[in-house]
């Protein structure tokens, strides 16, 4: 080891004990007489669900309890990660850090910045006084990046993890490990001057016991990866995420707590000195009874061939039944009610129909069967669910096996009805309607309601998606309903909502309204909706509340109290709104255009791209949208949180999430292989310039006949007062002007993955399966998205070839790492929709390619993007946020439409005076 | 000349006293402060210290004269309030670089004349970079605890022009002292290692913190330890504390530099706490007795005075530790 003399030291100020030394308000000093350093991990958003929440909602004060939870049980560091795309990362971590800061019981302790966005690490090294950990930074990117990264590092005061990753990938192996590690560290130190010891190694904690033949040495290679880095690297120090390595005996805590105080046993020793631990999932090494100790370290250590099938067998005994074999059938001896039971929870639709008819046969009628024995079961769910134990997939296949229960008792309700005749009314708790709006076309979150709605007992009347208001109302008034609940994605839909409430209000109704979708928040529906109807309104946005509000609304015990309390809270809610917003200022439009982002169009790179004008993809190949699916959002729509892949392996929804993604694997294979989908999309490349500030000229000279063709864009522009020196940007910025002499270019398209999505949803619900329905939506939206990258991508490479040797990594893709933008109408850099219109006259994309628009400017098919490419390398991406009335009188006037409906297309956006 | 970092090795370097203290004796008038140059400004300006290197450069160097010649190797510049930030209250932010530079001017030119007398004993200019009158980590408004009144990189930004307007007129040293907010401190030491960077040079640094209270932490709330530990990551010359405490309370604080550092220990306190009327009273005879105990125990490398300090205090302390060995590191 060359390297090990080189460190390199200042004259005098050689240390003579080159430790990690930390800091908070008080000093962590990290020597080899120190116990292991035990870091926090329950304020990342990415770990705690809750955590996630509680951001998300702004609810810091009690994420600071989170912190200080931590910190009261032992935590030595505490790690904050705020990377989730739900959430302004850099905004978050830095409101969140000054909240810590200002709490001495938190800030005591150094903290770890933990993000794989530089920016936001550096955010918040900005307001951290205390030495810190950054984690993390690797040479993944290369080593240029990582060198300027750990020269800031270092110049900001903080110590560093470094991954044990390159830029051929992740260290899998020990000698993958020990060469990255090296590698890293001589570069560290040598070019960079970094102080050894504030040098942390993550050197990747990967499962054990996993089936996996490659995965049997993942322990034992991290563990004498540790010893040559505590040898060979002087003063480095190593750490990890110990949970991983037991992840393949997850739901069995007893074996799970053995492996990891084994593995921390040996990898202490062998010099890892810090890591992330839940000390409720630690067993105390010496009280592993010796049995279990044996096979454990059998495992960890790889010391059998069978290590990993005589610790499996043994797990069975050590949980007992919990444990679950393909083979095991002990389940079907049991008694009756606890089959129909276990195959509702475990979603096992295989014998529910010879049960259901023992039961029947047992049964004075058969409504007793569903009233009994299957709401037994269906209770038992609902309370896992509720408590956090089950998660959405495994519901809605509960549901599933539900719906194929009740499918085979109705012949015999029906008939037993027409024996006697009775007027007996009751049974189920309440008749819930179901509606996605007028104009709007998106169900699946509506979908998810419903069935767990429906798993709760309730009846559903689910009229679909694009329902007109007075259908609503009459099938309210016909159905004789308890609630109505409406779901809308777009922005549209939320003034069709308002709309709603006020005929419900007109026709008198008397009971709740609950408002659901994307788009809705509890803002504006208190702010909105709420006043409009006299009765109760609840903002529901997730499925499992959706069951505990709908029962405190319709339980007689709790009704009066709970509509109350919802009217009183939304007051309170809407005047701290309104208060809130006033507080905001907004600059005239003028002065907004006067500080608009100024690109030098002197030197401003303009390519003309290679092929202008428009070009049809009539059914493009499936397979090749594969590579550019981004998974996370598949998994929210699902309510499972987290990021792809790191969700397959969470400590909380880890399980489900491998399961539904396998689920989804399939179900795309049979997309695929069957050509279940079509793929079409049409996009076009225009010479453009912007006029008048806001506004963008297209000309089609490049489309044969249709030479003389000229359209306009309108864009809109931010007016929020913000601090000097920021611009007030609108999309135009990206467009050089017309003044500046310069041909500039843009482009726009719509792409659809929808064709074929509504029949074979159809199919499955015939089937009873709402499982399979959601899942074909769901994936029908993620290829649609997939389908917009992976044609962006052609785009630049190829169409415009402003970027033809651009090589970026599908993660990079979902980061947006990439040159130009593709902005989409209805979302944060251009939210009205009507827009859209523009681009379905310049491409004659319904004529083309089938897609249609709503009245509310929704696409039909749902799976569907539309959008614009704006390639200017300072082009990015931003949200417009609130703007003033004079620009919406500005809008409608370069429009030539009526100021009333501007208003009410950009009604979300304007500010509330 | 000799090197800062050797004279380090051989005795206790002794730095100088109050700057405003001294002044406060030439009782200047408003019309003092604004001399001709600004006889029309604005704004106030009686209370600008800083801008008294403009307009009554003789007094400071009048000052400094008096410390080298009562015993001073180093002297701090007229600077304590030179950036965009504290200079903002005199709506005087475009003349910061005029400010540092002519202070380092003044400061270096009576150095030199000093060292030409006394080549055996050298001197030098510590340029003076002050805490700003904003803080990086604490807010200022009691409901809102998230707020902070100014960023990183405003501070990193002023601090920059200022260290650059510093080393341009002269400094051999530059001093980050009164540290309440470790943060502010750190803002400066990035901006110097910019410069540094930029430059190609190197420059010795000296950090001074400042222990508020009898808590034993500075006002943003870090030990000692803590705050040494966070200021640590770049090379320095020296690490102390100033201000705010008289000589016998800053004790124990500086045991915990003097045992954890690996650098020089500096020590410049007060004379004595403010009395009822807000006035320093310790006399330079008590407080050189109390220096005298860092001596005695090893604990410092550098001395010198803060708040009330004067000449003749500068005199006791350098005639007291004359005869004692530096702290070793």
């Amino acid at each position: 080891m060359s390297n090990r003399s080189e460190i390199p030291t200042t004259n005098n100020q050689q240390p003579t004990t080159r430790y990690l030394r930390l800091s908070g308000l008080e000093p962590l000093i990290v020597t080899p007489e120190t116990n292991f350093i035990n870091v926090g991990e329950r304020t990342n958003v990415a770990g705690s669900k809750k955590f996630l929440r509680l951001v998300k909602e702004e609810k810091f004060e009690e994420a600071l309890a989170v912190a200080r939870e931590q910190v009261e049980n032992g935590a030595q560091v505490i790690d904050i990660n705020m990377d989730d795309g739900l959430i302004d990362g850099k905004q978050a971590m830095v409101k969140f850090l000054n909240l810590v800061i200002a709490e001495p019981d938190i800030s005591r302790v150094p903290i770890m910045i933990d993000s794989s966005k530089w920016e936001i690490i550096e955010a918040g090294l900005h307001v951290v006084q205390g030495k810190c950990v950054v984690n993390s930074i690797s040479l993944k990117e290369g080593e240029e990046q990582f060198l300027h990264h750990a020269k800031l590092i270092k110049r900001y005061g903080a110590a560093v993890i470094v991954m044990a990753f390159d830029e051929v990938g992740q260290a899998d192996n020990y000698d993958r490990r020990i060469e990255i590690a090296k590698r890293s560290y001589d570069v560290l130190v040598n070019k960079v001057n970094f102080a050894p010891e504030d040098i942390i190694f993550d050197l990747n904690i990967f499962p054990v016991a996993t089936g996996m033949d490659e995965h049997k040495l993942n322990a034992i290679d991290f563990i004498e990866a540790t010893r040559w880095v505590r040898e060979n690297l002087p003063h480095a120090s190593v750490s990890g995420g110990v949970s991983n390595v037991s992840f393949s005996f997850r739901g069995n805590n007893p074996v799970r707590e053995a492996m990891h105080s084994v593995f921390l046993y040996h990898a202490i020793k062998a010099g890892m000195n810090m890591g992330i631990v839940n000390p409720s999932m630690l067993e105390v090494y010496d009280d592993i009874p010796k049995d279990l100790l044996e096979r454990v370290e059998d495992v960890i250590l790889n010391r059998r061939d069978d290590a990993t099938e005589r610790l499996l067998d043994f797990a069975e005994s050590v949980v007992g039944k919990t444990k679950e074999s393909k083979v095991d059938l002990s389940w079907r001896e049991e008694p009756l009610q606890n089959r129909i039971t276990r195959a509702l929870v475990k979603g096992i639709d295989q014998y529910i129909v010879e049960d259901v008819e023992e039961a029947r046969v047992a049964a004075d009628k058969p409504i007793e069967v569903i009233e009994g024995n299957l709401m037994t079961g269906m209770n038992v769910v609902g309370d896992l669910f509720g408590s956090g134990k089950m998660f959405l997939p495994q519901v809605v296949k509960s549901a599933r096996v539900m719906k194929k229960a009740v499918a085979y008792l109705l012949p015999y309700i029906e008939e037993e009805k027409l024996l006697n005749p009775v007027t007996d009314g009751s049974g189920a708790p309440g008749k819930i309607l179901m509606a996605t709006v007028k104009g709007d076309v998106h169900d699946i979150g509506k979908n998810i309601v419903s069935v767990v709605l429906a798993c709760n007992n309730y009846e559903i009347v689910d009229l679909g998606v694009m329902v007109p208001p007075e259908k609503i109302i009459a099938a309210a008034i016909e159905h004789n309903v308890d609630i109505i609940g409406l779901s809308g994605l777009i922005t549209p839909s939320l003034d069709e909502m308002v709309h709603l409430a006020k005929e419900m209000e007109r026709k008198k109704f008397k009971f709740p309204l609950l408002i659901g979708g994307a788009t809705t928040s509890k803002a504006h529906t208190a702010v909105k909706i709420d006043t409009q109807y006299s009765e109760a309104v609840v903002h529901v946005n997730d499925a499992s509340r959706a069951v505990t509000v709908v029962g405190d609304l319709l339980k007689k015990e709790t009704s009066q109290g709970y509509k109350k309390s919802i009217k009183d809270d939304y007051d309170v809610f809407r005047e701290k709104f309104l208060n809130r917003s006033s507080s905001k200022t907004y600059k005239p439009i003028s002065a907004a255009r006067r500080n608009k982002f100024k690109i030098d169009w002197k030197t401003s790179e303009i390519v003309k791209p290679n092929q202008l004008g428009i070009q049809v993809i009539d059914d493009l190949d499936l397979n090749l949208l594969v590579p550019f699916i981004d998974w996370t959002p598949f998994f929210r729509s699902w309510e499972l949180h987290g990021k792809y892949p790191a969700i397959l392996t969470d400590d909380v929804v880890g399980e489900q999430a491998t399961d539904l993604f396998a689920d989804a694997k399939d179900m795309l294979n049979k997309i695929i292989s069957e050509k279940k989908l079509k793929a079409k999309g049409i996009f076009g490349l225009f010479p453009a310039n912007s006029v008048n500030d806001d506004d963008i000229d297209v000309t089609l000279s490049a489309v044969e006949g249709r030479e003389n063709e000229q359209f306009t864009f309108r864009t809109l522009r931010q007016q929020l007062e913000r601090r000097e020196g920021v611009a007030d940007y609108a999309l135009a910025d990206f467009i050089a002007p017309k003044e500046s002499g310069k041909q500039d270019y843009m482009g726009c398209f719509c792409v659809s993955t929808g064709f074929g999505t509504a029949e074979l949803a159809a199919k499955y619900e015939a089937d009873l399966d709402d499982y399979n329905s959601i899942m074909v939506k769901a994936l029908a939206d993620r290829l649609a998205e997939a389908f917009a990258e992976y044609l962006h991508k052609e785009v630049r490479i190829k169409h415009w070839g402003y970027a033809s040797n651009e090589e970026l990594s599908n993660e990079d893709l979902i980061k947006e790492s990439y040159k130009g933008i593709r902005p989409a109408p209805g979302y944060p850099a251009c939210p009205d929709h009507l827009e859209k219109l523009t681009i379905w006259d310049i491409l004659k994309v319904k004529e083309t390619i089938g897609v249609e628009l709503t009245d509310s400017l929704a696409m039909w098919p749902a799976a569907s993007v539309s959008g614009y490419y704006f390639g200017n390398p300072q082009a990015r991406y931003f949200g417009l946020g609130k703007i003033k009335e004079d620009q919406v009188k500005d809008f409608a006037e370069r429009k030539g439409m009526p100021l009333e409906d501007a208003e009410r297309w950009l009604a979300p956006n304007i500010v509330e005076v | 000349m000799k090197d800062i970092k050797e004279i380090l090795k051989e005795r206790i370097l002794i730095l100088d006293g109050a700057m405003g203290t001294m002044l406060q004796r030439y009782k200047f008038t408003e019309e003092d402060f604004r001399g001709e140059r600004f006889k029309d400004w604005e704004h106030p300006l009686q209370g600008n210290n800083d801008l008294l290197s403009l307009t009554q450069p003789e007094a400071i160097a009048e000052v400094h004269r008096k410390y080298f010649a009562a015993g001073a190797d180093i002297v701090e510049t007229n600077t304590f309030s030179g950036t965009t930030i504290a200079m903002a209250d005199y709506y005087m932010e475009d003349l910061v670089y005029e400010l540092n530079y002519e202070s380092a001017r003044i400061a270096k030119m009576v150095a030199d004349e000093f060292t030409k007398k006394e080549p055996n004993k050298p001197r030098f200019v510590a340029g003076s970079i002050g805490p700003t009158n904003k803080t990086a980590s604490m807010s200022p408004d009691v409901n809102d605890p998230g707020f902070r009144a100014i960023s990183f990189d405003e501070l990193r930004i002023a601090y920059k022009q200022q260290v650059e307007a510093l080393l341009d007129g002269g400094s051999d040293i530059l001093l980050v002292e009164t540290i309440f907010d470790t943060l502010n401190a750190k803002a400066a030491l990035f901006a110097i290692e910019e410069v540094k960077e930029e430059r190609n040079i190197d420059v010795p640094i000296m950090v001074s913190g400042t222990i508020t209270d009898a808590s034993g932490r500075t006002l943003s709330g870090q030990t000692a330890e803590a705050f040494l530990i966070s200021i640590s990551h770049i090379p320095i010359l020296s690490v102390g504390f100033n201000c705010a405490l008289g000589a016998n309370q800053l004790v124990p604080h500086l045991e915990v530099l003097s045992t954890k550092s690996e650098h020089a220990v500096s020590a410049h306190p007060n004379a004595g706490l403010p009395n009822a009327f807000g006035e320093y009273d310790e006399t330079p005879d008590q407080m050189a007795e109390q220096i005298k105990e860092y001596a005695e125990k090893g604990l410092v490398n550098i001395v010198g005075g803060c708040c009330g300090t004067t000449p003749e205090h500068i005199s006791a302390i350098a005639e007291v530790v004359e005869n004692f060995a530096p702290r070793q590191f």
